[in-house]
Parts: C-alpha cells; sequence; structure tokens
C-alpha cells in the first residue's frame, strides 16, 4: 500500500504540473511570434513538386 | 529568446520527437497501470476462490479457442436488472486467476460469469450440439463436433506450470497428479476424492453423456458448470467488497 | 543471382516450419506449421523462377531513382486487397449474426470469423494502407530514398503479409489469445514485433538522413503510431507459452490488471493505429489533393501533443461499471471526454484546409471523399466521448451501439481517407495521367455513404432498443423481456446492417477494378463529371 500511496500523490501533484507545464510550454512554442514563418515553410513541403 | 529557439530542436531532432512522444504516451499507461498492481484492494481476498481443474482449465482454453468471449461476457455490472438476471455483480477476485480475463465486451448471448448449476449437463451438451432445438431464438453456432473431438490430454500437467508461472498458486501435488485428474474428474466410475480435496466444489462425473470417452465437450461442460458457482454470496460480506 | 539470401533464408525457413509440425506439442500448433510451410515454400519457388542467370554485367544496375516506389506500389495493391477481403468478411460475420445456419463448424464458426474480420479490417487493410502510404509520405517530404535500401522496405512489407496471413489462419485453427484486436498468439506475436522494429528503423532513418530541415507534422503522426504500437503491442502480448512447439501460452497477468492492460492496448489500437496513423495520411494527401497548405499547421502541433497524451489515458472507458477500482473509470471517462478537443482540432484544421476552395468537393470525388472521411471523423470522435460518460455507458454497453460507433469510425473515417489516398496514389505510382474512371470514384463514394449511414443508424436503433429492453420492468417489477426475446428482436436490424455493409463491399469491389484498369493503362471514355468545367450558372 505504501509504494501505491507514493506513486497515487505523486502523481496527483508533480507528475501532473509537470505534464500541465509541457503542454503549456508546447503552446508557447508553436505560438511565439517567430514561428510563424517555420511552420509556414514547413507546411508547404508537400505542395513543393514530387 | 534562446529558448524560444529550442523548438527547433524537438522540431529538427527526430530523436528528441520519438523520445518526447515515448515519454507522453508511457505516463498514462504508468498511472494508469501499475497502481493496480500494488492495489491490494483491486483483488481482495474472497473465500472459496481456487486455481481451475485440469478440466476446468481445459475446457477454459476452448471456450478460449472458440472466441466465445466474442459473444458471451463474464462481467456482471451492478445493476439491478443485471443482478437480477444474472446472478450477484462480479467481483475482482473472481478472475484473480484468469490468464487472460474473459470479461468480453459484446452481449450477443447472455453473460456468463454465473451460467455454472443454472442448467442441466444434458441441457449443455443439447445447447452445443443444437442451440436451437432449446432456445428457438438463439443465435448461436453449433458446436457439436466437440462432443467427436476426442480431450487432447498430454500437455495438461505443462498447462498447469505455464500458469504457475503466471502466478497461478497450483502446488506441485496439482501438478503430478494434473494427468489423473483430467480424466478422473469425468469419469463416473473413477475415485474423486483426490480431485475433490484439491479442487474443492468441482463437478465430478460424466458431463457429455458418454461416459466411455473423454471429449473436449466433457471439458467445456464442466468448466460452464463451475462459473460463478466457488464463491458462496450467502455468506460473503458485501461491504467488505471494494467498489 | 539476385535473390541468394532471400531464398536460403526462405528455404530454411521452410525447413525450419517442417520441423515444428513434425514435433508439434498441439495439433493446433501442427497445422498451424504446415501453412507456414507451404508459405514458405511457395514463396521459395517463386523467387526460383525470378532468378536470371546472366552474368552481372558491368554497370547494369539500373540508375538508382530518387524515391522507392515499388514496394509502395504492392502495398497500395495489397491495401486494396485485404480490404475487399476484409469486407467480404464482414458481410459474412453480419450475415451469420442474421442467419446462424451459416455457422459452418468448426472453422467458421462466428466466434473464429470474427476475429478474421477485425484483423483483416484493422491490421491487414489499415495497416498496408499506413505501411504503404508512410513510406510514399516519409520519402518525399523527406526529400530521402526509404532508409536501409530496398531489402529492409521489402522485408517490412512481406514480412508484414506473413504476419497477416499467419494470424488469419492460427484464427481459423482456433489459436487465439482472445485479447480483443491482439488475438495472435506468442509466435505469431514475436514475428510481428521484429518486423515492427524493421518498419521503425526504415521509417525513422529515413527522417534521419533528410534533406528537409523540417520534420513535416504527418511524419509526427506516423512516428507516433509507430512507437506507441511497438510499446503497446509489446506489453500487452506478455505470455508464458506452454511450450515453444506449442501454439498455447498463458497471459502474464490475470482478472482486473489483465483486462485494463487489454483496454488499454485495445482503446490505444484504436487512437495511434486508426486516429494517429491515419491522421498523418490525413495531412499530407488533403494538402496535396486539394494543392493548398493545411490550414493552421502550428494547430496541427498543438494538437498532435494533446492527441497523443490524453488517448493513452481512456482505456478504462471499456470497463465502466465493472469490477476495476471506480477511480481508473472515472479517469478513463474524464480524458475521453477532454479527448474530443483535440480530435475535433484534427477535423477542423483537415476541413478548413480547404477554405477557398470548396468548389473542389463538388468538382473533385477525391477531395469530396477526403472531407467525408473527416466529417465522420469528426462525427465518431464525439459519438465516442459520449458514450464514455458513465450513464450513458450503462445502457450502451455489451449491444450494438458500440459495434455501430466503431464502424462509423472505421468505415467513414479509416475507409474513405484511405480510399481517397489511392485514388490519389495510384495515377502518381504508375505515371498514368488519370484514373481509368473518375466517374466510378463518384458511384464508391455514393455507394460507401449510403453504406455506412445505413450501417450507422441501423446499429444505434438496434443497440438502444437492445439495452432499453435489457433493463424494462413492469408494473409488478419483473424484468419484461427474457434474453432470448432479445435476441429476436434483432433480427430485422441484422438484416439491414448486412444490406449497408454490402453496399459499402460493392464500393470497395468498384475500386479495385478501377484501380485495375488504371494500372493496365486503361482509360474510360466517359463524360466529366457535371461541374468540372466551372459552370457560370453556379457562381454562387
Amino acid at each position: 500500500m505504501e509504494t501505491y500511496t507514493a506513486l497515487r500523490q505523486f502523481a496527483d501533484s508533480w507528475a501532473l504540473l509537470g505534464m500541465v507545464l509541457f503542454f503549456v510550454g508546447v503552446i508557447a512554442f508553436t505560438l511565439r511570434p517567430g514561428g510563424k514563418n517555420a511552420a509556414q515553410n514547413a507546411a508547404s513541403i508537400p505542395l513543393k513538386e514530387d | 529568446m534562446s529558448i524560444l529557439d529550442k523548438h527547433v530542436l524537438i522540431e529538427r531532432n527526430a530523436t528528441l520527437l520519438l523520445l518526447g512522444s515515448l515519454f507522453v504516451v508511457s505516463i498514462g499507461g504508468i498511472v494508469e497501470i501499475v497502481p493496480l498492481f500494488y492495489l491490494e484492494n483491486t483483488i481482495e481476498k474472497v473465500e472459496g476462490m481456487r486455481p481451475y481443474s485440469p478440466l476446468e482449465l481445459a475446457g477454459r482454453d476452448i471456450y478460449v479457442r472458440e472466441g466465445c468471449y466474442t459473444c458471451h461476457s463474464q462481467m456482471i455490472r451492478p445493476f439491478r436488472d443485471e443482478v437480477e438476471r444474472y446472478g450477484h455483480y462480479s467481483l475482482a477476485a473472481e478472475s484473480m486467476y484468469d490468464h487472460p480475463f474473459q470479461w468480453g465486451s459484446k452481449r450477443t448471448g447472455p453473460d456468463l460469469a454465473r451460467v455454472g448449476d443454472r442448467y442441466s449437463n444434458e441441457w449443455h451438451v443439447q445447447h452445443l450440439i443444437e442451440p436451437r432445438s432449446v432456445v428457438p431464438e438463439s443465435v448461436m453456432p453449433s458446436y457439436a463436433f466437440l462432443k467427436e473431438t476426442p480431450l487432447e490430454v498430454k500437455n495438461v500437467a505443462m498447462n498447469l506450470k505455464a500458469n504457475k508461472a503466471v502466478g497461478v498458486p497450483y502446488t506441485d501435488e496439482m501438478i503430478d497428479n494434473a494427468a489423473a485428474d483430467i480424466k478422473a474428474q469425468a469419469d463416473p466410475n473413477a475415485d474423486t476424492s483426490g480431485v475433490l480435496a484439491r479442487y474443492p466444489k468441482a463437478k465430478v462425473g460424466d458431463f457429455d453423456g458418454d461416459p466411455q470417452k473423454l471429449t473436449e465437450m466433457d471439458a467445456l461442460v464442466a468448466y460452464l458448470q463451475m462459473l460463478g458457482t466457488l464463491v458462496d454470496f450467502s455468506t460473503y460480506d458485501n461491504t467488505s467488497g471494494y467498489r | 543471382m539476385k535473390y541468394t539470401l532471400e531464398m536460403v533464408v526462405l528455404a530454411v525457413g521452410a525447413f525450419l516450419a517442417l520441423v515444428g509440425a513434425g514435433f508439434a506439442q498441439d495439433r493446433a500448433f501442427g497445422a498451424h506449421m504446415w501453412v507456414l510451410f507451404f508459405v514458405l515454400l511457395g514463396s521459395t519457388l517463386v523467387l526460383m523462377r525470378r532468378i536470371n542467370f546472366q552474368p552481372v554485367a558491368a554497370g547494369s544496375a539500373a540508375p538508382q531513382s530518387e524515391y522507392f516506389d515499388e514496394v509502395v506500389r504492392y502495398g497500395v495493391i495489397a491495401t486494396m486487397f485485404w480490404g475487399v477481403v476484409g469486407f467480404l468478411v464482414g458481410v459474412f460475420v453480419a450475415l451469420q449474426l442474421a442467419f446462424p445456419d451459416l455457422n459452418f463448424e468448426p472453422w467458421f464458426n462466428f466466434g473464429r470469423v470474427r476475429p478474421l474480420h477485425t484483423s483483416a479490417v484493422i491490421f491487414a487493410f489499415g495497416g498496408n494502407a499506413l505501411i504503404a502510404t508512410s513510406f510514399y509520405v516519409v520519402q518525399r517530404t523527406s526529400r530521402a530514398r526509404l532508409f536501409g535500401g530496398d531489402r529492409l522496405g521489402w522485408f517490412v512489407f512481406w514480412g508484414y503479409q506473413l504476419f497477416i496471413v499467419l494470424a488469419a489462419t492460427g484464427y481459423l485453427l482456433g489459436i487465439t489469445q482472445s485479447r480483443e484486436y491482439a488475438e495472435p498468439e506468442w509466435y505469431v506475436d514475436l514475428w510481428l514485433t521484429i518486423v515492427w522494429v524493421a518498419y521503425l528503423v526504415a521509417f525513422l532513418g529515413t527522417i534521419m538522413v533528410r534533406k528537409e530541415p523540417h520534420i513535416y507534422v504527418a511524419n509526427w503522426f506516423y512516428l507516433a503510431f509507430i512507437i506507441t504500437i511497438a510499446m503497446l503491442h509489446v506489453v500487452n502480448n506478455l505470455a508464458v507459452p506452454v511450450s515453444f512447439l506449442g501454439s498455447k501460452s498463458y497471459s502474464a497477468f490475470s482478472g482486473v490488471q489483465d483486462a485494463l492492460t487489454q483496454w488499454w492496448y485495445g482503446h490505444n489500437a484504436v487512437g495511434f493505429l486508426l486516429t494517429a496513423g491515419f491522421l498523418g495520411m490525413m495531412y499530407y494527401f488533403i494538402p496535396k489533393q486539394a494543392n493548398r497548405p493545411v490550414y493552421s499547421y502550428r494547430l496541427s502541433i498543438i494538437h498532435f501533443w494533446a492527441l497523443i497524451f490524453m488517448y493513452i489515458w481512456a482505456g478504462p472507458h471499456h470497463l465502466h461499471y465493472t469490477a476495476l477500482p471506480d477511480w481508473a473509470q472515472t479517469l478513463g471517462m474524464v480524458f475521453s471526454i477532454m479527448l474530443l478537443m483535440p480530435s475535433w482540432g484534427g477535423m477542423i484544421n483537415g476541413l478548413m484546409t480547404l477554405s477557398g476552395a470548396w468548389d473542389k468537393i463538388r468538382t473533385d470525388p477525391i477531395v469530396r471523399m477526403m472531407v467525408m472521411a473527416v466529417a465522420f471523423y469528426g462525427m465518431a470522435t464525439f459519438e465516442g466521448p459520449m458514450m464514455s460518460i458513465k450513464t450513458v455507458n450503462s445502457l450502451s454497453h455489451y449491444t450494438d451501439w458500440t459495434i455501430g460507433h466503431v464502424h462509423s469510425g472505421a468505415l467513414g473515417w479509416n475507409g474513405m481517407i484511405t480510399f481517397g489516398a489511392i485514388y490519389h496514389l495510384v495515377p502518381k505510382l504508375w505515371n498514368r495521367e488519370r484514373l481509368y474512371s473518375v466517374r466510378m470514384v463518384n458511384w464508391h463514394f455514393w455507394l460507401a455513404t449510403l453504406g455506412i449511414v445505413i450501417y450507422a443508424a441501423v446499429m444505434w436503433v438496434a443497440g438502444i432498443q437492445q439495452g432499453l429492453m435489457w433493463r424494462e420492468y413492469d408494473d409488478q417489477g419483473f424484468l419484461v423481456y427474457s434474453f432470448a426475446e432479445t435476441v429476436a428482436a434483432m433480427f430485422p436490424y441484422y438484416v439491414m446492417r448486412a444490406i449497408g455493409g454490402s453496399l459499402f463491399l460493392a464500393g470497395g469491389v468498384l475500386m479495385a477494378f478501377n484501380v485495375t484498369m488504371t494500372i493496365l493503362g486503361r482509360v474510360r471514355d466517359e463524360a466529366p463529371i457535371l461541374g468540372a468545367a466551372p459552370l457560370p450558372a453556379a457562381a454562387e
């Protein structure tokens, strides 16, 4: 039961926080001002002739 | 700005993308599944549960082989209609020796978690041979060939050993006697005191209507007849269940 | 001698299969090894006939083309072939449920044929579609030839076909683990693991040696699909074989743990094979066919991370009200509901890619097919979260509603997007100016759409009626219906479901014909689709 409680508490607190931060980080990275050009470049990859 | 430029790392580096994805997809599994292995309440000890007898296990293997789980569940949910239709809701402990579980996901036919003792052996045999002769509305396939197919018994001790390897508490005595027990349980003339001592509440005697032969029908009916009969709910304390 | 190594390996494999058949510990394993022996022997003979005894001329190696497309061509044909087989078996099992006399014991009883249907459609049709398109897409978006040389690509392709043949014949012989969508036994699982690692190496290697600076988002989805399926496959299939010369194994887990492991696998097979993989397909082929970049590349990245993160938690919604602890059920439900957002992020991104080119839906049946696929994706991913709510699930679980839900996703989303991708690929891969017949694509579209709508609608009604009948009480407080009566009530729905499935199958056959004629280089003389040329009257 000890291991379980410890795991559960860790999952409910730090792991949850970490995952939320990770996700917020992904959003911030993606939407940061300089990202638009990179995104446009990447989006056009399939349309270059093949 | 240097940290914001790091996005290029993940967007351009395939290894990082791989590790990132792997990390993210592992979390859910670890948090959800791992605790179940530590949580003692997941499988509370319930009186009456025991490993399957060799004949029941052979029947269970046939149940798996024929894909019975594609139409029959073995998991009664705690609703009034299900409890009235099928019996006491299923406990986690009742499938603690099930490798693999047979809870199912679809009820084209009724739930079988407590089908044991509900019908006679003769009914089961007739139903498996020609389902519509006893239940006209049934859409179940016929399994007449089970009665003609002799049960493969040479692997029985190995089957028990493999189950032991994954955690079913078969004793050495059970394994040593497996080959004899599988025959004795379905033989009306055999001395079954050993079988009953090792596997309390096991159903003994001829199952398929042909005492001369040990067939797959014997094994499957022996399995069906013990389903849900091990726990005595007249003495079971409902409040002890984890829910 | 072009195929020396291949022939030696196959011949050794055939010999080992023969040994396995001779020393088999149980009847089923013996029969399965005979199947394997004849498959490998046949393959060896085919290769022998292709031997070229010309001396190796100096510089005879044909100049290597930029991309390795031969394996993609085979993959497209395999996708089509297994698709038609899978749909056909589906119609057969549907009819078995309506007319039980169609069960032919022991090999063709419902319990053995149903896994054949599900695996044929998910792994043979869907898996081949994913392997073929991922090889095509990763080479073009990386501007690099497939990593590992032709031999690795061929190994992945033929290794996967061998897996399919072994799985399918195994089911009919009664060799199964009874884990839904993971039925193949331990030795077939081991083989798939080897093939899958080779697949990962080929795919990831191509990304590593790419000449594009960016990794296109379609490859993110494909990569997440490949590694997650690897992880799920390995964990869910952990088992102890009774004998190394026997077909039977016992799962490493039991009861509750086994159930959760299986549905963690089962739901993520949907989430990563049927969703993430096919989203990869969507992110390449919709922009390509519509000739416009994806609506929002940044949305695609955000919904990628959200999707792969949330899907992995959703499995327990298959186990509502069972003996699984409550907290796990609730966790599964919460994440399933949240999953609506990233799912719809993908749908919006796919649909809005066409903004400014909506007329293509009218003029290009391939675009229409892809749009319908995305629409069904949106519908199925709305229905799914709804069904994961515990109160709804208490009614829908164990009924045909679930079956209907699965099929609106599988036929509507996976089927339609694959058809669209195939119609897009075939003229390119075989250097044809256009398809044999565009009108047939239009027919395929309507047959498939009508088939799915009939199927899904009938299964809703059937499932809800079934669920309500099971729980109906009369004034005296007695259950109104016996179980057998609820079975009898399903008959008309099962017949109608088979009709819907047959329409979908007919569309698949039409596609196979159309594609075959295109490959043969034929062009059907036909009037263009109405509106293909801009009509002045249709300006608004």
